[in-house]
């Protein structure tokens, strides 16, 4: 699977010009979606998928929506009042054609904890329901890849909780490729594989979660660590995960003892020192290396980013900060990092 | 009642429904333009439709006459290659009253097309429908209300339509003395009143029970689509 996409699209408010070409579950913005799905025409521009050309403006090539096989999951979910969740659901299957094994309704309503709401209709739903049976709906589709343009954001923070583990579980198991919209970084932090940086219709940054969000630039200057569930433990409702830089100890997790989770950690949450920190409350100390000093743009603070046993790590200081501790590549540090600064997201 | 009223009756009943029918399918097709399509000539197109809610009934009958009549360009061709007739038949009658029902029509059935939220439209169509199973499947169920309203319009219109049929196709007892025509016949012989009346009381009681009728089932389609 991969996505080429080669954009310039011009409109009253602003001018989107995008390439790239990257593996799935990358974010955009909006138009790029729009434009991906075939909604929208652009003024200048290229889109393939695994090579077979979608848009091509040059060549007058225009495939439209109904044929690309391109799922779409709203924002405002879009559900078709008129027809019972069942129907909703359907509703792809009838003109997907060569059907196959991922288009199938148990499985799907499973995966989306749906059974239940099979035979009501869309308005008697809960916001989170709704785009729960969107996801299902576009998935039964049988689509090569799901667009997914901000689903959360029309929610509350509980409705979210509620839905992001069927995200990632669509993510894990249903085998489809997601192009995922949002301005959340928690959302992207624990969800995505690779990302896309759109600012002011301008793709600034791409590559994997990790190297990403931990650029300046990208968002809040945090970094993105690949975690199991080692142990809970119950008697000061600590979750432990292990990671390539060592144990975290984080707030109680729900998710199960080997479950692969991701802790994103906001660069102002990191203190450096220069020796083992001794008697001190913080529980989570993680040895490292600086590898890069990046100053922001009026030089009064700094991202160090660490090398924590192949992990890395990005802490926020002040410039008088890394003056005091003669901070440069190369130098052995200790990261603190307070376990009640973990949110759950 | 007599014969010849039950006659005009049961020919207004006809050339209502025909003229309703007939022009639904033309209806809804140039209602679907007007809300969502962009062309050149829109306007005119507009104008049009609605010239027959605008002009005199007679100006609308004869136009009617000199071009669907047979020796009109189109009533001619009609004739030789289709062997259809409207002149003096009550099919006549039927074209007249869906001219006159049509601007009706196309207005109520355009407003509930433009009140279908376009983004089902695009969501059905990233779902794999062609945009003609998407008008099918979608944008009609959606706006049934109001192509029910339309064609509710259209057949009052046609049972009450006078102007034009009368101009078009004249006033002949069994072919095209419909029931507005022959209230007018009555009214114009001594001792007519009763039975003129007799067919005024028709009238309203079948125009009330359309009206009614379509309140009830664009309820019942409303209750289906709201339902909780």
């Amino acid at each position: 699977m991969s996505l080429e996409v080669d954009v310039d699209h011009a409109r009253e408010t602003f001018h989107l010009v995008a390439r790239f070409s990257a593996a799935p579950g990358l974010t955009a913005k909006t138009t790029l979606v729009d434009i991906v799905g075939g909604l929208i025409r652009p003024d200048h521009g290229r889109i393939a998928i695994d090579g077979q050309v979608l848009v091509d403006t040059a060549r007058g090539v225009f495939v439209p929506k109904h044929r690309r096989r391109i799922g779409y999951v709203f924002q405002d979910s879009r559900l078709f009042p008129h027809l019972s969740v069942r129907s909703n659901l359907l509703y792809g299957r009838w003109f997907a054609g060569d059907g196959g094994a991922a288009a199938n309704l148990t499985s799907v309503v499973d995966l989306l904890g749906i059974g239940r709401l099979l035979e009501r209709r869309p308005d008697s739903l809960s916001g989170g329901e709704k785009q729960r049976v969107a996801i299902g709906r576009a998935l039964l589709a049988h689509p090569r890849l799901l667009l997914m343009d901000e689903p959360l954001a029309s929610l509350d923070e509980a409705r979210r909780a509620e839905i992001l583990p069927y995200i990632e579980r669509l993510r894990d198991e249903a085998g489809v490729p997601i192009l995922y919209v949002s301005h959340s970084v928690a959302e992207v932090a624990r969800l995505a594989t690779t990302v896309v940086i759109l600012t002011e219709g301008q793709v600034t940054a791409v590559g994997p979660v990790a190297d990403i969000l931990s650029q300046t630039d990208a968002g809040e200057g945090g970094s993105v660590l690949e975690a199991t569930v080692a142990r809970h433990d119950a008697a000061f409702q600590l979750s432990v995960l292990a990671t390539a830089a060592g144990e975290l100890q984080v707030p109680r997790l729900s998710a199960p003892v080997g479950a692969a989770v991701r802790a994103y950690i906001r660069g102002r949450d990191v203190m450096l020192s220069l020796r083992p920190p001794e008697e001190i409350s913080a529980l989570n100390v993680l040895a490292g290396r600086v590898v890069a000093i990046t100053p922001d743009a009026n030089g009064a603070q700094a991202d160090v980013r660490l090398d924590c046993n192949g992990a890395s790590l990005t802490a926020r200081l002040t410039a008088k900060s890394v003056q005091r501790l003669a901070l440069a590549p190369g130098r052995p540090v200790y990261a603190v990092i307070k376990s009640v600064s973990f949110e759950r997201s | 009642m007599t014969p010849e009223e039950w006659t005009a009756v049961r020919l207004s009943l006809l050339v209502a429904t025909t003229a309703t029918l007939a022009s639904l399918p033309f209806g809804v097709a140039i209602a679907w333009l007007l809300a969502r399509r962009r062309f050149w000539g829109k306007s005119l197109l507009d104008t049009l439709v609605h010239l027959p809610l605008i002009l005199p009934p007679v100006v609308t009958g004869y136009l009617l006459l000199i071009s669907f009549g047979k020796r009109g360009p189109i009533g001619a061709f009609l004739d030789e290659q289709f062997g259809i007739v409207f002149s003096f038949r009550w099919t006549g009658a039927a074209l007249a009253c869906a001219v006159m029902g049509f601007p009706l029509l196309v207005r109520a059935i355009r407003l509930s097309i433009e009140a279908v939220d376009t983004r089902l439209e695009s969501a059905a169509g990233t779902l794999g429908a062609h945009p003609l199973w998407v008008f099918a499947t979608i944008t009609l169920p959606l706006c049934l209300p109001g192509v029910i309203a339309g064609a509710i319009l259209c057949f009052a219109k046609s049972m009450g339509e006078f102007g034009a049929t009368i101009t078009f196709v004249s006033n002949i007892p069994g072919e095209t003395q419909t029931l507005p025509s022959l209230i007018y016949t009555l009214t114009q012989i001594p001792g007519g009143d009763a039975g003129a009346m007799r067919l005024t009381l028709v009238s309203i009681a079948i125009s009330m029970v359309a009206l009614l009728g379509s309140e009830l089932l664009a309820r019942r389609i409303g209750v289906r689509q709201m339902a909780a």
